[in-house]
């Protein structure tokens, strides 16, 4: 027990932490933007498709929740450049994997919030002479986000803590701007318990916008 | 009693759920500013019936006919099924409204009104809003305009449920057991919406089990039972003491017991 702990050194290098908060939170904004384009139009795609759309979408979701997401980015960013002729810079190969990887878990609380909106509404839609186009862009869509509301919200939250894989092909983010203190100060406790912090304060904050648009929005029954 | 070719002529409807008939060859007329109500026993038909009417659901066989137009298919001899965009527009033709009110939950009551009005009549929302604060008035419920339908009773969610299909100007109204959902203290509310309209003419094709109502407000009551039509006669004949059909005076006698508890 001979360890006392210094946070001086931490503060000093704040900065590095500062600018790495910030750009994890826009690697989560940007992928989850992505992301979310992907799962809402191939959500949509697989309940009005047919068996090979939807066996598709299914292949997709499943490969990518079924592998880890530090091999996914090993594979973009190490893997993909060697067999073809591409080139990218580390940052826009994790956004890339991340917004891929934000869409097959989108796919999924989209395609299961798209199931759950009552027939009763999609008949009413029908009864006043919508087409199906309209019925989607007006009933189905729209009452579909709020139930999926508390799912999104939790994969949002996961999706930025994701972002601190990006660390590991030195995207400077903020579990990066961690390594690079510890190596530089060996402040190893310090750094982490600080970064901590900043994990926790910033994706509670997250979640607890996301908890006041929910009850904004919430389907009273 | 109003005269006049039907509004709605239903011929030998044929329906079956896999090997389950749920109709067996059922004919229907309703004429223009007619009321008819549809009783019987649940499982009998009724509100499938109904929802073949505005095809929420297909027949297998027959044909339904709204002011001269096949509902479903294009060519009926055929089976050939009108286009989901040609099936929109046969559907806005005939206003429904649904026994568990089916509101559009995130939009307020002006609001569900005015979707169908904006989207499928093309109104501007200026002249929808102004409609649908007409037919929220004749619900009595203009002060509610813009609330969400979570934040009203079910009396007067169902009332919005009427005003939103009524706004459409619909040729026809199909009222699916609009009551039943309801808390007995709210039913006369609604009912007395139905009756108003009644009163203007409107053509209602009316599913219940509200017996009382069917009696004092139908033109014609209709009793289905088994799939089939077992009675179709005004009120006064359907409740005759001699009345011929055993199984109509079995449901009517089972009802009016069921009341006296």
């Amino acid at each position: 027990m001979g360890y006392h702990l210094n946070f001086a050194l931490i503060w000093r290098h704040f900065d590095k932490l500062w600018s790495g908060l910030i750009l994890s939170l826009e690697l989560a904004v940007v992928s989850i933007g992505i992301g979310c384009v992907i799962g809402l139009a191939l959500a949509v795609a697989y309940v009005s498709g047919n068996r090979l759309v939807r066996g598709l979408i299914a292949a997709y979701v499943e490969v990518i929740r079924n592998v880890p997401l530090l091999l996914l980015v090993y594979l973009v960013f190490y893997g993909l450049p060697t067999v073809v002729d591409i080139a990218y810079s580390n940052t826009t190969s994790f956004v890339v994997t991340l917004s891929a990887y934000a869409g097959a878990y989108l796919v999924e609380v989209f395609r299961s919030g798209l199931d759950a909106v009552p027939r009763g509404l999609i008949d009413a839609g029908r009864s006043i002479g919508l087409t199906p186009g309209q019925r989607l862009l007006y009933v189905r869509l729209p009452t579909m986000l709020r139930i999926a509301l508390p799912a999104l919200s939790n994969t949002f939250v996961s999706l930025f803590k994701d972002t601190s894989v990006a660390s590991v092909i030195a995207v400077p983010e903020l579990t990066y701007g961690a390594q690079w203190i510890n190596f530089n100060t060996f402040r190893i406790m310090e750094v982490y318990l600080v970064v901590t912090g900043l994990y926790l304060v910033t994706g509670y904050a997250i979640l607890i916008g996301l908890r006041l648009l929910e009850r904004r929005y919430a389907i009273g029954r | 009693m109003p005269i006049g070719p039907p509004l709605l002529q239903i011929q030998n409807v044929q329906k079956s759920y896999g090997a389950t008939q749920v109709l067996r060859g059922v004919d229907l007329r309703v004429a223009k500013g007619e009321v008819v109500t549809v009783i019987g026993p649940s499982g009998g038909g009724k509100t499938t019936l109904l929802r073949c009417v505005n095809f929420l659901e297909s027949y297998d066989n027959g044909s339904i006919m709204i002011d001269g137009q096949e509902v479903g298919y294009r060519d009926v001899a055929a089976r050939k099924r009108r286009s989901e965009r040609d099936l929109a527009r046969m559907r806005a033709e005939t206003g429904m409204v649904f026994q568990l009110f089916n509101l559009f939950p995130h939009l307020s009551a002006a609001e569900n009104i005015m979707l169908g009005l904006t989207k499928v009549r093309k109104l501007s929302r200026r002249e929808a809003r102004d409609k649908a604060l007409h037919w929220l008035g004749r619900v009595g419920l203009t002060d509610k305009a813009d609330r969400l339908p979570s934040e009203l009773s079910g009396g007067q969610q169902q009332r919005v449920g009427i005003a939103r299909a009524v706004a459409m100007e619909p040729k026809i109204l199909l009222l699916d057991e609009i009551t039943s959902a309801l808390d007995p203290e709210l039913v006369g509310e609604v009912l007395d919406v139905v009756l108003s309209l009644a009163a203007e003419g409107m053509t209602m094709l009316v599913v219940t089990h509200e017996i009382g109502f069917a009696r004092d407000a139908s033109h014609r009551i209709v009793f289905m039972a088994g799939g089939a039509v077992g009675a179709d006669a005004p009120p006064r004949e359907i409740f005759a003491a001699d009345q011929p059909n055993e199984r109509l005076r079995g449901f009517l006698g089972r009802f009016t017991a069921a009341h006296r508890l």
